[in-house]
């Protein structure tokens, strides 16, 4: 019995297709399995390709998959588009509406055909059931609990009245019915009902937003763009609940200035954007740096440049995030890399920012922000939170907004203080926040705002490390790869070869750490979806060591296949090729 | 710390009337936080003993807005110039206006940017030559009145640095006016734009038969040719944005209960 399945659900937008998927998902989930879904959009609201996956096992799963074990094909487009992603080696399987779509005569794998379409006009009346008679089969094929699935049926419909409530409840019933009495079962999967409490079902997104609660943010401010938006909607309904606020800005550069604005008021504040608003704000991150504002700003990131690919993932961003804006201005870049690091991650960016009173820019991307995956629910009594360094009455008494302290950071005053008063400003300015052109201020000051820095290379959660102590090859990701490449590399090790992976979690500073990593493996593999390989770039520069880009653009997701392939192919040359220097 | 203005700049007199006005409101400096632009006005934020936040250029409202949201408690001033204010920064001045934040905007509107030595400003006359419009400006000025009164914001007036008694009382106005208060000044620039005596001859300030609450009346003062009237223009109240976001908090948290990470944590179990 296979118990580790990626479904495919495939159609057109305004089907059901998502619904569907998102019910399979949600009753797998509360079955206590493992789910990990992969979204990926077309640009239309209404119309036009739909799909949805989700990757099902009884064990943590770190990827979206490599290949498609179900596909669901709500028509013959689905099929056409879809088929090539399914496994190769005939186990796999196609659920399809035989009144409206044909398989290939070629294709080798198990064939589920239902006359759907006939099946809701003719039987149900209603053409709209379809996606829910399709449930009905997945229940019935592969032992998706079909109570849990009446439950969420009934959570989902039950507000539009009983009519429509029961008209599903029939679908649900049709689809399992038929397999029942047609469809004699021909797989080996099976999905079985696991023991796990404590589990939740989040987005990236979602996740990332209620860590952001967590760390105490109470002031957001942000402009609607995909793939961010989620967050500010999540926020928008929560933090008036712990006394926040969200204002919906005129554009980037408001919701930027008023994060600044909340922040030197002294709350602990954020904006959420995607590329083109994360380019306007860079007049204001410069600000943050120069005037020493603690801020966070998340970059969902997506396929650029310009507008790109709005609805498609990537990680073209980096460099930006590290050196935006004019000026040696200092700040702290992270990615996140899994939905339950969103959470923590953010923790840890707003305990960086008030630490280092800087600008912390964290970097998701819409393959991690808008896919749900299970996670443990965290303990949110045992998560430390960092507040602001405020001075004492006594350093009150002849307070200077900037002394020079061993570390680089001051006490800092929020307005109401009494004695505190500054003027901040993005002129360059002394200790006691006067303006200031005389040259040893510049470098001294300088020199304060960037030792900063150094405060966040102590402490735990910098990195991950996967994978044997010793190993040939090392694997340099970041970001929303993370669970990609231990999946790749963990089928690297069972096939003999000896490959590591270390995961950054701050992207800049980097982590020493990084250096000895480096040097403790024959050659390091980069995979990043961008062009130009820009984490590598920044490895290059960093350690003068040369490293192998593979950078995939596509507005997709590594696979844990596509890394595998590159481990084998460089395997096969680099290696060899080192052994045979040496000899 | 001395301004580092060029004598006779009206930013003085604006400046003065600011501190009159803290005199007589009793505002503790520990309490009041100044939001300056960029240009020369952009430096008073540097010449209050207060808080103050010297942004970046144009972007004075949106940073007004986060300081005031975040803590209501303070006493909030916005200041600027004209360039800040109605070029770089227009756009968000009908937002803040929507929003009504509880804010005085004080712009030191000079119809040029001193700064960078002498360029026409969207307030400049037509005629206005200079470096970088040696044939005379191309664009029209706007009329930042009649625009403010167009945003429909709350209190609008208009004054002139060298009539420092009338100004401080328009600035006590606009800081007790409950939500965003837009005050144009006229501050002439002696260095490149000295306006002090064509505006000296054409002010007037409006008289008792002004009704600022009709807002027909108001634009009709706006548009005038001949006079330039100083006073309140146009005044009306409604809520303010900090008590539209308290009122969203203490509603929502009637409706659905104080929320804690945990219990949103566990919907989505």
């Amino acid at each position: 019995m296979r118990t580790d399945i990626v479904f495919r659900v495939g159609g057109e937008g305004g089907e059901g297709v998502i619904s569907c998927g998102e019910i399979l998902t949600l009753a797998c989930a509360r079955m206590g399995l493992e789910i990990y879904t992969f979204r990926s959009y077309p640009a239309e609201i209404k119309g036009g390709p739909a799909m949805f996956q989700v990757r099902v096992s009884k064990d943590i799963l770190l990827s979206q998959g490599s290949e498609i074990d179900v596909l669901v094909c709500f028509n013959q487009e689905a099929y056409d588009r879809h088929a090539k992603d399914l496994r190769k080696d005939g186990k796999g399987m196609i659920i399809f509406d035989s009144s409206s779509a044909k398989p290939g005569e070629n294709i080798n794998a198990i064939l589920y055909g239902v006359p759907v379409s006939e099946m809701a006009k003719l039987e149900l009346r209603n053409y709209l059931t379809k996606n829910i008679i399709f449930l009905g089969i997945l229940s019935k094929l592969f032992g998706v609990d079909f109570s849990i699935m009446e439950g969420i049926i009934r959570e989902k419909f039950g507000k539009k009245g009983e009519a429509i409530l029961n008209l599903n409840f029939q679908a649900l019933k049709a689809g399992f019915q038929y397999v029942e009495k047609n469809l004699p079962k021909k797989d080996e999967c099976q999905v079985e009902a696991q023991k796990n409490e404590n589990r939740l079902v989040l987005s990236g997104n979602q996740a990332l937003a209620l860590g952001a609660i967590q760390a105490g943010m109470r002031f957001y401010a942000g402009y609607p763009i995909t793939p961010a938006t989620d967050i500010m909607e999540l926020l928008a309904r929560e933090l008036p609940r712990f006394g926040g606020t969200v204002v919906q800005a005129e554009d980037e550069i408001a919701a930027i200035g008023m994060v600044l604005g909340a922040a030197f008021s002294g709350a602990k504040a954020m904006t959420a954007s995607s590329g083109p608003g994360i380019d306007l704000m860079t007049e204001f991150l410069g600000l943050a740096s120069m005037a020493e504002v603690p801020c966070v700003i998340v970059d969902c990131q997506r396929a650029g440049p310009s507008t790109g690919m709005p609805t498609k993932t990537e990680q073209s961003d980096l460099r930006h995030a590290i050196s935006a804006g004019h000026g040696d201005a200092p700040r702290i870049v992270m990615a996140l890399s899994s939905v339950e690091d969103a959470f923590h991650g953010m923790i840890r960016a707003f305990n960086y920012a008030v630490r280092c009173q800087m600008p912390v820019i964290v970097l998701s991307d819409q393959y991690l922000a808008q896919r749900t995956a299970t996670v443990r629910k965290p303990d949110v009594t045992k998560v430390a939170i960092e507040e602001l360094r405020k001075p004492t009455d006594a350093e009150l008494e002849h307070y200077k907004r900037f002394t020079i302290t061993e570390t680089g950071v001051s006490p800092m005053t929020t307005p109401g203080m009494k004695g505190g008063g500054f003027a901040a400003t993005g002129i360059e300015h002394d200790e006691d926040c006067e303006l200031s052109y005389e040259p040893d201020n510049h470098r001294k000051m300088s020199d304060k705002r960037w030792k900063k820095l150094n405060l966040v290379l102590q402490g735990p959660d910098l990195f991950k490390r996967y994978g044997p102590l010793e190993a040939d090859i090392g694997i340099v990701g970041w970001g929303s790869s993370e669970g990609v490449i231990r999946e790749a590399i963990a089928k690297a090790n069972d096939k003999g070869y000896r490959v590591a992976a270390f995961h950054p979690k701050i992207l800049h500073p980097i982590p020493q750490e990084l250096g000895d990593f480096l040097r403790s493996v024959k050659v390091v593999i980069v995979p990043e979806l961008n062009y130009t390989g820009q984490f590598a770039k920044e490895i290059r520069a960093r350690f003068l060591t040369d490293v192998i880009q593979l950078n995939k653009v596509a507005g997709l997701p590594f696979t844990p296949n596509e890394i595998l392939a590159k481990i084998e192919e460089v395997a096969e040359t680099c290696l060899k090729q080192t052994h045979h220097h040496k000899v | 710390m001395h301004p580092v203005w060029c004598p006779g700049c009206g930013d003085f007199g604006v400046l003065t009337c600011i501190y009159r006005m803290l005199a007589t409101k009793q505002i503790s400096p520990d309490n009041l936080v100044v939001i300056a632009g960029i240009g020369c006005s952009g430096r008073l934020s540097g010449y209050v003993k207060s808080y103050g936040f010297h942004t970046v250029h144009g972007r004075v409202l949106p940073v007004a807005t986060g300081v005031k949201t975040a803590n209501p408690g303070l006493e909030v001033l916005a200041v600027g110039g004209d360039g800040d204010a109605y070029s770089i920064g227009a756009g968000h001045i009908p937002h803040a206006a929507r929003r009504n934040i509880d804010v005085c905007y004080i712009v030191m509107d000079n119809e040029v940017y001193g700064l960078t030595k002498g360029q026409g400003s969207a307030t400049a006359p037509q005629a206005f030559s200079t470096g970088t419009t040696p044939y005379g400006q191309m664009d029209e000025p706007l009329n930042p009145i009649a625009m403010a009164i167009a945003y429909d914001i709350g209190f609008v007036a208009r004054g002139f640095s060298a009539k420092p008694k009338e100004l401080t009382d328009l600035i006590i106005q606009g800081v007790e006016h409950k939500g965003f208060a837009l005050i144009d000044v006229f501050s002439p620039c002696t260095t490149f734009h000295d306006t002090y005596k064509p505006i000296s001859q054409r002010v007037r300030f409006v008289g008792p038969e002004h009704d600022p609450t009709d807002r027909v009346k108001a634009f009709q003062l706006a548009l005038e040719k001949e006079t330039i009237p100083l006073g309140v223009i146009y005044k009306h109240e409604r809520s303010p944005f900090h008590e539209r976001s308290q009122q969203i908090q203490e509603q929502s948290i009637a409706k659905r209960g104080k929320a804690s990470v945990d219990e949103i944590l566990a919907q989505y179990q």
